[in-house]
């Protein structure tokens, strides 16, 4: 996160707010999703004015520049509090620092002023999305805030999305509005599952045949390098990691349709069969390619972290190819064909550590193999025992994903939000020091049964539901009943941003949706 | 040949995927592969189609569509002539049509014209369609002309949306049709949308949007579940305080006269009835809101508890207001048909209550509510034949034993696709609507469409006499989790599935050759602007840009 953290941002300390109070009146606060850490929050309440209401800087080291990751929030969190308006003045002060942890803050709403303290400028987008959630309007239209003390951070630092731009490819603008809901609920990562067996819409400058020939259309289904650079860029101003995921050996099918000698030729008998298995392990120009890409890759993404992938290898092509079983028995793997996954996973991890970027795989990876120390961070997404597969991790000392729990994907006919809520990623037998390896979570939507027409509905507001979970105290947010009416206040203040969230049961809002 | 044309279409076998794996789905389902049909993108598939190898091209400056000179409709007829201009915008995507240039550029291999020949003298332009409307067309496509002939412009509406569905684009743009000849007819008449506007709130360009895709599949009716316990949309004329009281909001969230005669409008222009349920005696909460006295009282003991129940069946006062109530229905919504519901109706509260009680025993009916019930909808049903409208109803006023006039609609939605009660239901000699296998808001993994599709109304046991009661079925959304936001890809291209049952040949069952016209025909609604979700991992040429 940090990394990609330019140096006059990390020189803030302190944002404020500055609002104007016409007068005080009596009436229920607001409530905000996910729920903050403490919030305090009392019936006094103060008049908004768009015309006088303004963002600010309290304290500014460098007074010449100023942080465009938080100017350009100020002006969006302006549109989101006052539709219609359009943010002009900018006034800035100039006040002590006060240390916090990264990406809490600290949020103040008292006597006719606001003021958000918070140690980075990430921290401070997540207390700008407070302070828009608490906001709220009266029956002829008048804004109103409380008056608030909160004190917020999250529970779980990795908070992501995975979408899959294999299966269908999503249009850039279906990506951005993903990013700006994202924000509104705090997640903080994409997992951008770029390539897989239908697809590879990934442009390398590299290896153009890769999206030329493997993607579903070379020219209007691809993600150019500007398109990637847009994302990433409109992500940070989000405070919103990319995670790209470049899945192998499994799931490359349309790798080899650029990429010649990339992919193990299955055999019928002693002859190929014309079909392709995963990457081929067993070839020197194999590893020399991966580390072309991921070297490419690595500057591509500037997130200290790539995806490595590494699901559901499917032995039976290694198997029926000659070449493979020789190279087993040359190597001492016998039959075990999950040896030479891991030969071939452990030489991809060195590649990816020879960049300096930390390896994220999949369960799968951590399961087959005996030699864990190399691995650094898993993902648990398998079904059943979830928190068991988390604490045999924990226990090998890796850090854990989970998103066994979250693959919303799946409808199922319940319609259930609560069953993304009711997930207790801690509840497992282990010392402190192992729970603390538990980073975060994260919600997947494989592409499938999904694309752009359908994404927003099927993704929110059910994914707001995991985002309390990872953001949020989780004794404080036990209650399904009890967050049912909050959530379903928060789905109607996403309709009123225009994002697409489906109802979570009969009833209304105010500002209905309106497109189609 | 039709790979080489059209919607470049590519489907990827479903590979073991993440999304379906340790999950009891679909096992069983066999592999989709898309093949490309002989039939293209035709859904629904027509009666008797021959499609030629003989390729005819299309261009925006010199392909018009006009009324033949034959024909029983003219320019004035309106509804034809929008038509005309709503089809090639479909065909040419908007694109600004040129002057009519023949001479210039018309190869031979040019399709210039589609002339529209209504066959009859009545047109039936300036009516609305009905139960017994004749939609039947004959469409040849050949050089230099295209001729669309029907009896009627319900026929010719169904016919051009067959004709745009003929046509193919090539990776260049070139759009080509093949010469081809059809006769169509659907195989039943009675073929429905449900939208329910009282658990959510549909605006009106939503509504107005899905009848446009109902259109696109054939579909024409469009049952209109417009009020239930949650909320009163309607804004009555005679009765302001329903929806003044009973609407989630009473100017935002309402179908005002104006709306509802667009709906009705928009919607026979598109060949498309429009059915409204007004359901009582049950499902009224939000009747009682803007309307006193109109619902039961239920009791605690022996105060009122404050709660009520469903409507009053004991009180003068009910039946007169339904009279009123009933009149405007049958002279706002110009259809035959009203829907009456008259489901789900709990007993719970009318037992409680000692009124309900001392009535019951003055009219000997014991402990049996179901007589109650069917003494109010009898009398339910005389008020509404005296505005001579016809009324169809859920099952269960049938399966309560009310006495139902000859001619009453039952609408058949419990249990599944096969079921006794179509059996029970024609045996007794009523006209039937099929809905039980077409719940649609019931939403699982993977491609439930087959689900729909597999279904055949009339698989269940009776005579050939009965059989012909079955007019058709319809697709329901219920609303408790759909409003404006995920109405129209949840809704679509699973409905269509349903379309094509109700409107093709009964041995139309090949599922290989329905999920590659059904993958294009998506595909087809996608590039219309439709957010129409997918099929399986795929592609779309022209991709959703509406997001």
């Amino acid at each position: 996160m940090c990394s990609v953290n330019p140096g006059h941002c990390t020189l803030i300390k302190y944002i404020f707010l500055l609002l104007i109070i016409i007068h005080l009146g009596l009436n229920t606060a607001e409530s905000v999703w996910p729920l903050p850490q403490i919030f305090i929050p009392s019936p006094e309440r103060y008049q908004l004015k768009p015309q006088s209401f303004s963002f600010g800087y309290r304290r500014y080291l460098d007074t010449k520049h100023s942080c465009s990751v938080l100017d350009a929030a100020f002006k969006r969190y302006f549109s989101i509090l006052f539709p219609g308006y359009s943010y002009a003045n900018l006034i800035t002060f100039s006040v002590a620092t006060q240390l916090l942890f990264l990406n809490s803050y600290k949020l103040s709403v008292f006597a006719g002023q606001a003021s958000l303290n918070a140690e980075t400028v990430w921290g401070s987008l997540r207390g700008l999305e407070t302070f828009s959630q608490l906001v709220y309007q009266d029956d002829l239209g008048s804004y109103y805030i409380n008056k608030t003390e909160i004190e917020d951070y999250p529970q779980f630092n990795y908070r992501g999305i995975l979408l899959d731009t294999s299966r269908h490819y999503l249009p850039v603008q279906a990506i951005l509005k993903t990013l700006d809901a994202m924000a509104y609920s705090k997640f903080n990562v994409f997992h951008w599952h770029l390539v897989d067996d239908p697809s590879f819409p990934y442009q390398s400058h590299k290896f153009p045949d890769l999206s030329n020939k493997g993607a579903f259309h070379p020219v209007t289904h691809v993600y150019t390098q500007s398109d990637v650079r847009r994302v990433i860029s409109y992500a940070r101003m989000r405070g919103i990691r990319v995670l790209p995921e470049f899945d192998s050996p499994g799931h490359t099918k349309s790798w080899g349709k650029g990429q010649s000698e990339l992919l193990t030729p299955c055999y019928r008998g002693a002859t190929p069969s014309g079909t392709f298995g995963p990457v081929n392990p067993t070839l020197p120009s194999t590893y020399q390619f991966m580390l072309s890409l991921l070297k490419e890759v690595a500057s591509v993404f500037p997130d200290p972290y790539i995806h490595l992938g590494g699901d559901e290898v499917d032995f039976s092509c290694w198997r029926s190819n000659p070449y493979i079983r020789a190279f087993m028995h040359k190597m001492g793997f016998g039959l075990d064909f999950s040896k030479l996954e891991a030969f071939y996973i452990e030489k991809i991890v060195n590649i990816t550590s020879i960049l300096r970027k930390t390896s994220i795989v999949w369960q799968d990876v951590f399961d087959y193999h005996e030699r864990r120390k190399f691995l650094s961070v898993v993902e648990v997404w398998k079904q059943g025992c979830y928190l068991c597969e988390v604490r045999r991790v924990v226990k090998a000392g890796l850090r854990v994903i989970l998103a066994s729990p979250w693959y919303l994907d799946q409808p199922g006919p319940t319609h259930n939000w609560a069953r993304y809520y009711n997930v207790w990623p801690l509840a497992f037998k282990g010392t402190e020091k192992q729970k603390s390896l538990v980073i975060g979570g994260e919600v997947c939507m494989w592409g499938e049964y999904v694309d752009a027409t359908n994404l927003s509905p099927r993704l929110w507001p059910r994914a707001s539901a995991a985002a309390e979970r990872l953001w949020s105290n989780e004794r404080q947010t036990s209650c399904v009943e009890r967050a049912f009416p909050r959530l379903q206040e928060f789905r109607c203040k996403l309709l009123r941003r225009g994002i697409q969230a489906e109802p979570l049961y009969v009833g209304h809002c105010k500002h209905e949706y309106q497109s189609v | 040949m039709f790979s080489l044309l059209g919607f470049a279409f590519v489907l990827l076998a479903l590979g073991s995927c993440r999304g379906l794996q340790d999950n009891d789905v679909d096992q069983e389902e066999p592999e989709l592969v898309f093949q490309s049909s002989k039939y293209g993108s035709l859904w629904p598939l027509p009666q008797k189609v021959q499609i030629s190898d003989v390729s005819l091209k299309l261009s925006s400056s010199s392909f018009s569509i006009t009324d033949a000179k034959e024909s029983g409709a003219g320019p004035s007829c309106g509804l034809l002539q929008l038509a005309y201009r709503r089809y090639y915008e479909y065909i040419f995507g908007g694109a600004k049509k040129q002057k009519v240039n023949r001479s210039a550029r018309a190869g031979p291999t040019d399709l210039l014209e589609l002339q529209v020949w209504i066959t009859s003298p009545d047109s039936e332009c300036d009516g609305y369609p009905s139960v017994s409307s004749d939609e039947s067309y004959e469409l040849t496509v050949d050089q230099p002309f295209a001729v669309l002939k029907a009896p009627k412009v319900w026929g010719a509406l169904h016919g051009l949306e067959t004709f745009s569905q003929l046509i193919v684009e090539d990776e260049y743009g070139t759009k080509t049709i093949n010469s081809t000849v059809i006769s169509d007819f659907p195989r039943f008449a009675h073929r429905g949308v449900l939208l329910d506007t009282s658990r959510h709130f549909l605006p009106i360009k939503v509504i107005l949007t899905n009848l446009e895709i109902m259109a696109m599949n054939k579909f024409n009716v469009f049952h209109w579940h417009i009020v239930d316990d949650p909320s009163f949309p309607y804004l009555s004329r005679t009765f302001p305080n329903l929806s003044q009281k009973g609407a989630y909001h009473p100017y935002t969230h309402v179908y005002t006269p104006a709306d509802v005669k667009m709906v009705i409008e928009f919607a026979r222009l598109r060949g498309i009835r429009v059915v409204s349920e007004f359901d009582t005696p049950g499902h009224t909460q939000s009747w009682g809101k803007g309307q006193t006295d109109l619902l039961t009282p239920c009791y605690s003991g022996s105060k009122p508890s404050g709660t009520f129940g469903p409507v009053n069946p004991i009180l003068n006062s009910t039946y007169d207001f339904m009279t009123q109530f009933f009149k405007e229905i049958s002279e706002v919504f110009p259809d035959a048909y009203v829907h009456l519901g008259g489901d789900e109706v709990s007993f719970a509260c009318w037992q409680s209550n000692p009124d309900i009680q001392k009535f019951m025993e003055q009219q000997g009916f014991g402990q049996d509510y179901r007589k109650l019930e069917s003494f109010y909808i009898q009398k339910l049903l005389d008020i509404v034949a005296a505005t001579n409208k016809g009324y169809i109803i859920w099952q269960e006023v049938f399966d309560n034993g009310v006495k139902l006039k000859p001619n009453t609609v039952v609408h058949v939605w419990i249990g599944s696709g096969t079921n006794s009660e179509m059996s029970k239901v024609t045996a007794a000699g009523y006209t039937t609507i099929l809905s039980a296998p077409w719940y649609l808001d019931y939403i699982s993994v993977g491609q439930d469409w087959l689900k729909y599709y597999n279904v055949e109304p009339l698989n269940f046991n009776g005579t050939e006499e009965q059989k012909k009661l079955v007019i058709g079925g319809e697709a329901c959304l219920w609303g408790e989790y759909v409003d404006a936001t995920n109405l129209t890809p949840r809704l679509w291209p699973r409905a269509s599935a349903v379309a094509e049952r109700l409107w093709s040949a009964k041995e139309v069952t090949d599922t290989g050759d329905a999920y590659s016209r059904l993958s294009l025909h998506r595909c087809r609604l996608v590039e219309r602007g439709i957010p129409a979700e997918p099929l399986s991992p795929s592609f779309c040429l022209h991709e959703y840009k509406g997001v």
